[in-house]
């Protein structure tokens, strides 16, 4: 299986603390993998340097596109050199300096958050619309006049919309605002907003935190949907492992920003450096 | 509805009447007279008698009469007219408005068009407080962009009012991205600061810049003209008069008139443009930036380009409404565009409702209208209206007008 994302060598400091340490992982192509650890090991950083939010000192993260490979890191700015030219220079000081985020997310990498980041006070289509925004037509005379192709367009995001409100079952709630949903549907909101952006890699970080058991169960439902229906690749942090070892087909285990293993739930489970470091030993 | 006792709303009104006392004591209890002072006890023991009463009165009331009238969030609902019936309404109320001409006096048509140029400035400033969130206290500053661009651009390059309307709005909108590329990585109040100065610097450049813009002096602006037809009694621009080419009485009121009736269309297209931009796609990119930055970003959105574009839109419909400033009024100053403009236009937005469309002409009205409506009460008029203000913040909290937000049905039902 070929891997759509590569780590090599990534590392993240702050001040003298060592958030990342030379963190290697390959992420294979339409699967899904999990990201495990005990509280600080890094996880969230490793995520926020993989989706943008944080730029990694050293290492590569690379995107495989078709036959093309991008390097996440350099999308975020980096030194501006001679050869750039100006158009190439500017747009890098630019992002280098108000953030290039929004690159990598176009580049097809989305992401939910930890704490939820709904846009609250919004209905929840229009939510699931925001994130259509790069697919619409946003010509402004278009759009003020309501011609035809912006008509079109607007009709395609709202039936996306409205498809992915019934994969997660609130398409009753369409008009309501999101700030207003029950944690579990905002979980589940959150993640259909990510999809609607068309990723091919979606990191869900602690999508199951606050979960109820059957809400758990309709979540691990809804991320095997995601890979083998719509064929994302999966990356998740999770700290219930009876989910995380019933849909991942890869774990990585981080502890003091090192991978300390990685593989399949069943290789994982029985590493004693895990054991050790985070889901501890029987005593029975 | 729960009482509460009178022996404590008649405490608690001794109380208030004691504040009051020690309050506006010394303020109107004692003149000076030269380097010696009179007491007078009448006056603010009246003051203190009138707090005790009202707030008796107040007291007495049920408290939930009080308490404010609002819901959190209002839930959208389907439409309940359809497209023809909104557009004839418009057509109808445009009309109506347009009718006004024919009736109001010079007087009020001036106030008539102040009023819609407030009300032009708030749908501006809601495009950037409202919608994007961004607290901008220098608003006036692209007000007077637009103003100054039609008085010296007639001056130095002889431009005409309707040349003047597109480039001022595409100048202020320039100014709107200069102010805005400095400010992108601030948020809420530093934010608010640094418009302010912002707002300020353009003041202080138009009050000193002598040998460009006249300085205090200010510069003559042109009265706008119609295919070369003068609203005036002898043209002056090389154009007929009005009254000439239709064999009319001349009336002073003709040029009010006109400019009222170029106005309100403006402001017709305006709201139009406002509306529309609320449920298309750079509206909800503007909202969700105010909602979320982080999670914009994640979702691909360009929040720079974002940013700046509502602050370059705002601008621009602020510098529309400054060329009718100008053109109204016939000469602009300094003295028109100080922070008092940025504070009264932040008060309509936010008196009308933060994003809330309707709200806002609702308000602007009612900040223009009401001052001149109270010139019977004199002295009490500020006072007045500012108490009308306190109160309609108590009663509605979140603005006149909750504007509903955008509908949207299922595809085919």
């Amino acid at each position: 299986m070929t891997s759509l994302l590569k780590l090599e060598a990534v590392s993240l400091r702050f001040g003298g603390i060592i958030a990342l340490n030379k963190v290697s992982l390959a992420v294979a192509e339409n699967s899904i993998t999990a990201i495990i650890g005990p509280n600080g090991a890094g996880k969230t950083t490793l995520f926020n340097c993989i989706t943008g939010f944080y730029r990694a000192q050293e290492g590569r993260i690379l995107l495989q596109k078709g036959q093309k490979e991008t390097d996440l890191v350099a999308l975020l700015g980096g030194s501006i050199k001679f050869s750039d030219g100006l158009l190439k220079g500017l747009r890098k000081f630019i992002y280098g300096f108000f953030g290039g985020t929004h690159l990598v997310a176009r580049s097809g990498v989305a992401r939910t958050f930890q704490n939820i980041r709904l846009f609250a006070e919004m209905t929840v289509v229009e939510n699931l619309l925001i994130a259509q925004h790069r697919q619409l037509n946003r010509n402004l005379l278009a759009g003020f006049l309501n011609l035809p192709g912006y008509r079109k367009s607007e009709a395609g995001a709202l039936a996306k919309a409205y498809q992915w409100l019934d994969i997660i079952g609130l398409g009753a709630l369409a008009n309501s605002p999101a700030g207003a949903l029950s944690y579990g549907n905002q979980r589940r909101l959150e993640i259909a907003r990510a999809m609607c952006t068309n990723p091919r890699l979606i990191c869900l970080d602690e999508p199951a935190a606050g979960l109820n058991p059957r809400e758990t169960d309709e979540l691990s439902v809804l991320i095997k949907r995601l890979r083998d229906e719509f064929h994302v690749t999966v990356l998740v942090i999770e700290h219930d492992m009876s989910l995380v070892m019933s849909i991942s087909d890869h774990i990585v285990v981080l502890n003091y920003g090192e991978v300390i293993a990685k593989g399949s739930p069943k290789e994982v489970r029985a590493d004693p450096r895990v054991l050790a470091a985070y889901l501890g030993t029987d005593e029975e | 509805m729960s009482r509460r006792p009178v022996s404590r709303t008649m405490l608690l009104s001794l109380f208030a009447a004691l504040i009051t006392l020690i309050l506006t004591g010394p303020l109107s209890g004692l003149v000076l007279n030269g380097y010696d002072f009179t007491t007078r006890f009448a006056a603010p023991l009246q003051i203190a008698a009138m707090v005790l009463i009202l707030r008796f009165i107040a007291g007495l009331l049920p408290a939930s009469w009080l308490a404010p009238k609002q819901k959190h969030e209002v839930e959208p609902r389907a439409p309940r007219f359809k497209t023809y019936q909104l557009v004839l309404g418009g057509l109808v109320l445009y009309l109506a408005l347009a009718s006004l001409v024919l009736f109001a006096s010079k007087y009020w048509l001036a106030v008539g068009i102040m009023a819609l140029i407030y009300v032009l400035l708030g749908l501006g400033l809601n495009v950037v407080v409202g919608f994007a969130g961004l607290l901008d206290l220098g608003f006036v500053g692209f007000y007077a962009v637009g103003a100054y661009g039609y008085a010296l651009g007639h001056q130095y390059l002889g431009l005409g009012f309707w040349a003047a309307i597109p480039l001022a709005a595409l100048l202020a909108g320039m100014f709107g991205m200069i102010l805005g590329f400095p400010v992108l990585r601030m948020h809420g109040d530093y934010l608010a600061i640094v418009t302010l100065g912002f707002g300020e610097i353009i003041r202080l450049i138009l009050n000193n810049w002598m040998a460009f813009t006249g300085g205090p002096n200010g510069v003559d602006a042109p009265a706008p003209t119609f295919f070369g037809w003068e609203f005036k009694a002898n043209a002056t621009q090389g154009g007929v008069p009005f009254h000439e080419v239709w064999k009319l009485e001349y009336s002073s009121g003709m040029l009010d008139a006109f400019i009222f009736l170029v106005l309100l269309s403006v402001v017709g297209l305006t709201l139009y443009a406002v509306n529309r931009l609320r449920g298309m796609p750079i509206g909800r990119a503007w909202e969700a930036l105010r909602e979320d930055e982080i999670a914009c970003r994640s979702l691909g959105l360009n929040h720079v380009w974002t940013k700046l574009s509502a602050f370059a839109i705002g601008a621009s419909i602020g510098g529309v409404a400054g060329v009718f400033f100008a053109a109204s009024q016939g000469f602009v100053s300094p003295i028109s565009f100080s922070f008092f403009e940025s504070a009264l236009v932040l008060a309509i937005v936010v008196l009308g409702g933060l994003g809330s469309v309707y709200g806002v002409i609702l308000a602007a009205l009612f900040l223009t209208l009401m001052p001149e409506m109270l010139r019977e009460f004199a002295d009490y008029r500020i006072l007045i209206f500012g108490f009308a203000m306190v109160l309609i913040m108590i009663w509605r909290p979140r603005g006149m007008i909750q504007q509903r937000r955008p509908f949207f049905k299922r595809a085919g039902s």
